[in-house]
């Protein structure tokens, strides 16, 4: 099958990639560029595993054609914490006990940054709804809300 | 032991020592390890939901450029019978067959072949140059079908199990368990009241977010190491050589990073083909299940139906009640009758009661563990008719349990007298929460139910390295599925006297660890604890002995504290400590390195129970059900790391919730799931939900050094009923189906007139 | 000691046993001993001694007084 060559930019990066054109972006990141923090949980855009963002904009990885990504910037969780250290979204989920398996918590910490980006401060609602499309299936979700909800204080107020 | 104690670390809620690499993307699962040369397998499944098979022809697939390999139910060899050890056991040729089909196929996405290739898209274009040709069979696919005379049996040399004799003919009652006590007839006789109803509990999967994946990489000699997703790398090679008929030396196994399993995890499906497909490429084979596989092909949990009588007299005791408990096993035997049926009175002093449970056959996917497996199932049963009974009796429920709550010295159901139990602790606490007391909110009922799990110890070995600079290394077996190396690192902490954050942990492979038996029946912090424990008693008791060649004395005048050798009382008292660094530096003259271990077969488990109180509000137009609060109660006889215990109690009231409310395997008259994926198999998100308000209550385990009873599966049990019983409540309308999904709840309420 | 119901056609229908043994192992060999097909048919059985509940017991001690149930071996997920 030909391949199509792809310019994009993966955490601030520029990255170039062959692809198939029914390629999804999360193939793409996972088995061909071997970035595997971003999470395969069902293919269909239903568990939020794969969250990555798109221009900033929150997308499922596994909907997105990888031809797609031509020109676009990806951030993915591995372009989350800097020299100085864990993003305080990445710390918050540690200090709150936010995750057990860990499998989901790569698509949540990009959701959460989604999410902060736009809505500083988001109520308690606010933030159910806008990890939604998130599952996780072993800690209920209360200590994922209540990290999200410090880590919002975390960021408007640095220490 | 296990009284009140100030402990230093235990009872903390440190960060994980694996959380960094969890919240960066580093931690490799099952998918997530890519080897050179690997090429990629893939299952052919059947579209049938019960046929023999005629003909599979595979020779226009094994023509396809860029296909390494092909294996069919042929290519296995022979399965010997006989019962799996450990969890998830089940009889070892049931598995084989399960894995692959051999001559009939038992359920819709049942494996019929597999193939190895280059690449995903190559391998696909091969599943569908296989051609299989079937004669299809009529499914059996409810229990009531299943269990009535003539009924198409699924398995013809099928003959029920635990009956006094033989039958003379087969079915697909696969086995059946009794239990009883007393004259159940004088109970009922003896009664005011009498509540009876029938249950039915849905089909449901344990829903972990990581699709089942592994790599196996066979070397010419035969031998085989395999990296997967398991609950338990030990028990998976055990499978995977009685299937393969391999030695177990000549196989090795690497559990990866684990996301999720709650019991689904205990069971092989895709190992033993990667490492046959392996053996016949001479390459690696990654093999990785997509979300539909795992909904079709991999381990739900029975469907049940329940039908429950108990008596009662007017001031709330007990007289008598029985259970009638059926449970589908799916396409193999091994439905979790037992513990149902052990469970299912187990709460409550009973003078006269029997039970009588079924194991049954078939045509959906083989079921596996899931979290206390059978106990939701038969004790949402039970807890919805207490409820009823204390509706009846005008009697507070929570009430109507104390009444009849089982202590230390009540003989328990399945048999022996409770050791020390916190059912009562957790019944007064749930009374005196403010969420039981508060006022109820408009339109809202108000549920409660009790929850009960054994808790199992089994085999664990642990290893303690003291490294050079007196850091510490453990090795254990136990896959860490929800925080357990924290567990471990502070019980060694606490034992050890030093700081947790100079303890690793490491999960070792089955070539550098010693046999562990799986995560699972919450016996990790338990059983793989206790381990860790000794093995660093071991490590004191040897730096004792290197402290006394040090100071020329004896090692009985050293004693141990706060991480140092001391001289004991009366000893010379000028020696100064020697703390855990200066012996582990003095070691190279002392004896040589430092290395503690212990293997041993945890006995001993303490029973956990645990009550649930929730406020949920229906909406009578849409049979829209909203739950308001939550809260779960539950003995953990001590609580290692409280943050995680909570996080087990709030996953697991959640999984609860999702069961009683939405969660189904819905089958069209085929046999063909009609919901196999996320969209339409509805688990719990965010938005569904309330916070989950926990108490931890301890009670200790006196088996435990530290007073561990185990926690990670009572929290699914009661959910279910107080979901239900709640939504009774808000209705007046008992509902005995679940899952209380808008249309149904819509359905009973217009039943009912409302 | 106390049989499971599903035994008890090994036992001709007798569900309690007195026995006096210093532990597990030689508890199943007395039972096996007064009804021959019984070890077998325990397995891998449970046991509890005085409601400790041991998955796999072989050298458990068992006391004079001692209430001992045999029941089914207990997994989890």
């Amino acid at each position: 099958m030909d391949k199509i060559q792809i310019g994009t930019s993966i955490n601030g990066e520029a990255v170039e990639f062959l692809c198939e054109p029914q390629q999804s972006l999360l193939e793409v990141l996972r088995d061909t560029l071997g970035r595997t923090g971003t999470k395969e949980g069902c293919s269909t855009g239903d568990c939020g595993a794969c969250s990555v963002l798109m221009d900033g904009r929150l997308v499922c990885a596994c909907l997105v054609l990888a031809a797609e990504a031509g020109g676009h910037e990806i951030t993915t969780i591995e372009g989350l914490a800097t020299d100085a250290g864990l993003h305080p979204i990445q710390q918050k989920f540690l200090e709150h006990a936010a995750l057990q398996c860990g499998i989901c918590t790569p698509g949540l910490i990009v959701a959460t940054k989604a999410l902060l980006d736009r809505h500083p401060d988001p109520d308690e609602t606010t933030i159910r709804y806008w990890l939604a499309g998130n599952l996780c299936r072993c800690t209920g979700y209360d200590k994922i809300i209540r990290a999200v909800q410090d880590a919002a204080r975390s960021l408007a107020h640095p220490a | 032991m296990a009284e009140a104690v100030d402990y230093k670390a235990i009872g903390t809620s440190p960060v994980r020592p694996d959380g960094v690499d969890k919240v960066t993307g580093r931690a490799q699962y099952g998918a997530d390890l890519n080897l050179p040369g690997q090429i990629y397998g893939k299952v052919l499944r059947s579209p049938h939901a019960h046929a023999r098979i005629l003909k599979i022809d595979t020779s226009r697939a094994l023509a396809l450029p860029g296909v390494y390999g092909v294996i069919t139910g042929q290519d296995f060899p022979e399965a010997e019978g006989g019962e799996i050890g450990g969890e998830g056991g089940g009889d070892v040729s049931d598995l084989a067959k399960n894995i692959m089909a051999r001559d009939k196929v038992l359920y819709h996405g049942h494996a019929v072949a597999a193939v190895a290739a280059k690449s995903l898209s190559v391998a696909q274009a091969a599943l569908d140059a296989i051609s299989v040709e079937y004669e299809v069979l009529a499914p059996v696919l409810d229990l009531e079908s299943a269990m009535a005379p003539g009924a198409t049996l699924i398995d013809p040399s099928c003959f029920t199990k635990n009956l006094p004799e033989k039958p003379t003919a087969p079915s697909n009652i696969a086995a059946v368990m009794k239990l009883g006590r007393g004259n159940v007839e004088e109970g009922f006789a003896q009664a005011d009241v009498i509540v009876e109803g029938e249950y039915r509990i849905p089909m449901a999967h344990q829903g972990y977010i990581e699709p089942h994946a592994c790599i196996a990489s066979c070397n010419e000699q035969g031998q085989a190491t395999v990296w997967c997703c398991t609950q338990g790398h030990f028990e998976f090679r055990a499978m995977t050589a009685k299937v393969l008929r391999m030695h177990i030396a000549d196989l090795k196994f690497i559990a990866s990073e684990i996301g999720g399993g709650f019991g689904g995890k205990t069971v092989i499906y895709l190992e033993p083909l990667a490492v046959m497909l392996s053996r016949k490429s001479r390459r690696p084979v990654k093999m990785a299940m997509t979300r539909e596989e795992v909904f079709r092909a991999t381990g739900p949990t029975s469907g049940t139906l329940a039908r429950i009588r108990v008596g009662a007299r007017k001031d709330g005791t007990l007289t008598a009640a029985t259970a009638w408990l059926a449970y589908e096993a799916g396409a193999y035997a091994g439905a979790p009758m037992g513990p149902g049926a052990m469970t299912v009175f187990a709460p409550y002093i009973l003078p006269n009661f029997a039970v009588e449970a079924f194991d049954v056959l078939l045509n959906k996917p083989k079921v596996a563990a899931y979290r206390a497996p059978g106990a939701p199932q038969s004790m949402y049963a039970m807890e919805c008719a207490m409820d009823e009974l204390a509706e009846r009796l005008g009697m507070d429920p929570i009430d109507l349990r104390l009444k009849n709550a089982a202590e230390e010295g009540t003989q328990a159901p399945y048999g022996p007298k409770f050791p020390a139990i916190g059912l009562k602790a957790c019944l007064n606490a749930a009374k005196a929460h403010p969420n039981y007391t508060r006022p109820l909110p408009a339109g809202a009922g108000r549920g409660m139910a009790v929850g009960f799990w054994f808790n199992v110890g089994m085999q664990s070995s642990a290893e303690v390295h003291i490294n050079e600079d007196g850091t510490v290394t453990i090795v254990e077996g136990s896959p860490d599925i929800g925080g357990s190396r924290a567990s471990m690192a502070l019980m060694a902490s606490e034992t050890l006297g030093i700081p947790y954050e100079r303890i690793k942990v490491i999960i070792g492979d089955t070539e550098s660890a010693g046999f562990s038996n799986v995560t699972g029946g919450s016996r990790t912090t338990f059983a793989t604890g206790m381990a860790v424990i000794r093995a660093c008693e071991d490590i004191i008791a040897q730096c004792k002995s290197r402290a006394a060649s040090t100071w020329g004395i004896d090692a009985d005048q050293v004693d141990w504290r706060d991480g140092a050798a001391i001289p004991a009382p009366g000893v010379n008292a000028a020696l100064k400590p020697l703390a855990l660094a200066d012996i582990a530096a003095g070691a190279p003259k002392t004896g040589g390195p430092l290395l503690g271990r212990a293997s041993l077969n945890a006995q001993g488990a303490g029973a956990g129970f645990s009550v649930n109180l929730a406020d949920i509000r229906v909406d009578p137009e849409t049979g829209k059900v909203d739950v308001l609060s939550f809260t779960a109660i539950q003995d953990a006889g001590k609580a290692i790391h409280p943050a995680y215990v909570e996080g087990q109690m709030q996953g697991g009231a959640v999984q609860g919730l999702g069961w009683a409310l939405n969660e189904e395997y819905i089958y069209d008259a085929n046999g063909v799931m009609q919901n196999a994926g996320f969209l339409d198999y509805r688990m719990p998100v965010a938005s569904d939900l309330p916070m989950i308000d926990t108490v931890i209550v301890e009670v200790p385990n006196p088996t435990h050094p530290y007073g561990v009873r185990g926690v990670g599966e009572t929290p699914i049990v009661a959910p279910l009923a107080t979901a239900a019983n709640a939504v009774s409540r808000a209705t007046g309308v008992r509902m005995r189906d679940l899952p209380l999904s808008p249309p149904r709840v819509l359905e009973a309420l217009e039943a009912a007139g409302r | 000691m106390v049989l499971p119901e599903h035994l008890l056609h090994l036992t001709g229908g007798q569900r309690v046993l007195d026995i006096a043994a210093e532990n597990v192992r030689d508890l199943v060999l007395e039972l096996e001993e007064r009804h021959p097909g019984l070890r077998a048919a325990l397995g891998r059985a449970a046991v509890a001694i005085d409601g400790q509940i041991f998955q796999d017991a072989f050298l458990e001690a068992i006391g004079p007084d001692s209430e001992v149930f045999f029941l089914p071996r207990i997994e989890g997920g």
